[in-house]
């Protein structure tokens, strides 16, 4: 364990796009923080900047204003410790599984034990794809090779931009199983952009409400009983869900339900 | 797939020449010498080292022009379509200089590099390079930015990027446009030759009209045809081996 009992610190983080006249101010004074084997989930409406944020903290775009440490180091770059699951694109069509599954590590120069590799595939029931191409897989397993590939990189902290957001439903909890079970075992941490509530309560021990009025954070929710065994039909998992949504409805008003 | 491609060869084949048959029939054989003759004289032509003296020197200045063209086109198409300051400096370049019929600096290149192999060679793989160049250029512009950060993440850098990324995305296009500029290539390669050379096809085809042989002429044009059609269908087939994933 590290001394500091944070693994990812996000302090006054802003993002303004655009040259001169043209500015847009998508981010301001952002702060969370996410601690060892925590999770975080960030919701808010369209366009408020949740993609942004994530790809600010992947190191993937410059900030405007503000840091990101990571275990203590400022990041200024894409970093090994982080690996970064996308909605859509995130794995290379003109590839086939089994190549697109070990592209992180090749480009690291990782080695990935055959047994490491057997087991990821297993744990995420992706045994016998890796002949296909991604066009060839359905979007369920599309984001489990996703997975698959981003667990291969052993990261500290794993970003998810509305990893399951093109799933139905049933599928999208299947993933999400699929995802905690993947937390437990291999002890990383996470963050999950999502504009889907109950995935929010259901994933993130914090959940950060993104404000679009004033840019920045509106609210953060404890919900520490978040990826425990159950959850989904706790009482505490639908009093959850009630505060975030009359949070979401109801930005401005101080005093939440429940 | 494979099987019923040659069957549509053969059958076209069959097609034409019945039609070929049919029209030198209407028109005489004097203008139009039939299908049989010409095979005949083709069989012939095949025995003597000249015919393939003929048709090396045109292969290879295909070759030779479709290879610089893609050598000179695409690592450049490559280059702008992924660095957006490059492409603003060369784009009105592009833009302007697309539309001019290449073919008017005919004069102007056999002058620079000769009237040998070079000037039909740096000719041929000009008219080319332009339409290469834009293809390769527009398919990685189309690059979603998602993939770029995907790359990122994974650690992959610059190199990572065109191997992995550039690349991949942009062959299929160059494939097609190589495919589709064979046609051109050849008519092109037909013009030099006709005019200035002492060894290729299009001499061979344009002596033969001159001496009002049409039974060796329809041998040259079948000759520069089969250039062509196998050029065409090698860059169909490694299109189809290196592009797996394009064929849904
Ligand atoms: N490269 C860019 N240049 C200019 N503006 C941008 C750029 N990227 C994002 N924006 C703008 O920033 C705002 C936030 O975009 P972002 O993608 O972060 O939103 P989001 O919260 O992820 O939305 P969604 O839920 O739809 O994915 C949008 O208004 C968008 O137009
Ligand atoms: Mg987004």
């Amino acid at each position: 364990m590290a001394s500091s009992p944070d693994l990812l610190v996000v302090t006054g983080l802003g993002k303004t796009f655009g040259p001169g006249t043209h500015q847009k101010e998508v981010l301001r004074d952002v702060h969370f923080h996410v601690g060892y084997n925590d999770s975080l989930a960030i919701v808010g409406p369209s366009g408020c900047g949740k993609t942004t944020l994530l790809l600010m903290a992947a190191g993937l775009l410059p900030p405007t204003t503000g840091e990101i440490h990571l275990e203590g180091e400022s990041i200024q770059g894409p970093s090994r410790k982080m690996a970064v699951v996308f909605q859509a694109y995130g794995l290379f069509p003109w590839k086939r599984v089994a190549e697109n599954i070990l592209l992180g590590a090749q480009f690291q120069k990782l080695h990935v034990s055959q047994e490491a590799l057997t087991a990821i595939k297993r744990e995420l029931d992706i045994e016998n794809l890796d002949h296909l191409y991604p066009h060839q897989l359905s979007g369920g397993q599309r984001q489990r090779v996703a997975l698959a590939r981003a667990m291969l990189l052993r990261p500290s902290l794993l970003l998810l931009d509305e990893p399951f957001a093109a799933l139905d439903l049933i599928t999208r909890e299947h993933l999400q199983d699929h995802l905690l079970i993947l937390f437990k075992k291999r002890k990383f941490s996470f963050v999950i952009v999502t504009h889907n509530i109950e995935e929010a309560v259901f994933l993130g021990r914090r959940i950060v409400i993104m404000d679009p009025e004033t840019h920045g954070i509106g609210e953060i929710i404890d919900n520490p009983n978040a990826g425990t065994t159950g959850f989904r039909t706790a009482p505490d998992y639908f009093s959850k869900n009630m505060t975030l949504r009359h949070l979401i409805e109801h930005p401005h008003e101080k005093q939440p339900l429940a | 797939m494979k099987n019923s491609r040659w069957l549509d060869y053969a059958l076209t084949i069959i097609v034409l020449t019945i039609l070929w048959y049919g029209a030198s029939l209407l028109l005489g054989s004097q203008l139009l010498p039939d299908p049989l003759s010409v095979l005949g004289r083709l069989l012939h032509a095949v025995r003597e080292e000249i015919f393939w003296e003929h048709t090396a020197v045109s292969a290879w200045r295909l070759a030779a022009a479709l290879a610089l063209a893609f050598m000179t086109a695409v690592p450049f198409g490559l280059v702008l379509g992924s660095n957006e300051r490059l492409d603003r400096i060369f784009a009105p370049l592009i833009y302007l200089s697309y539309p001019i019929p290449k073919i008017v600096l005919l004069p102007i290149i056999l002058m620079l590099f000769g009237l040998g192999d070079l000037g039909k060679i740096i000719l041929i793989s000009l008219i080319i390079f332009f339409q290469l160049l834009i293809t390769t250029r527009d398919a990685v512009r189309s690059l979603d930015r998602e993939v770029v950060y995907a790359l990122q993440s994974l650690g992959g850098n610059r190199w990572h990027f065109y191997r992995h990324v550039v690349w991949p995305v942009a062959l299929p296009g160059i494939f097609t446009s190589l495919r589709i500029s064979t046609g051109t290539a050849v008519a092109v390669l037909f013009f030099v030759e006709s005019i200035s050379t002492s060894r290729g096809l299009g001499l061979y085809l344009i002596d033969a009209w001159g001496r009002a042989d049409y039974t060796t002429m329809f041998v040259g044009i079948i000759a520069l045809s089969a250039i062509g059609i196998v050029l065409y269908e090698a860059f169909d087939v490694m299109e189809r081996r290196l592009c797996a994933w394009k064929n849904r």
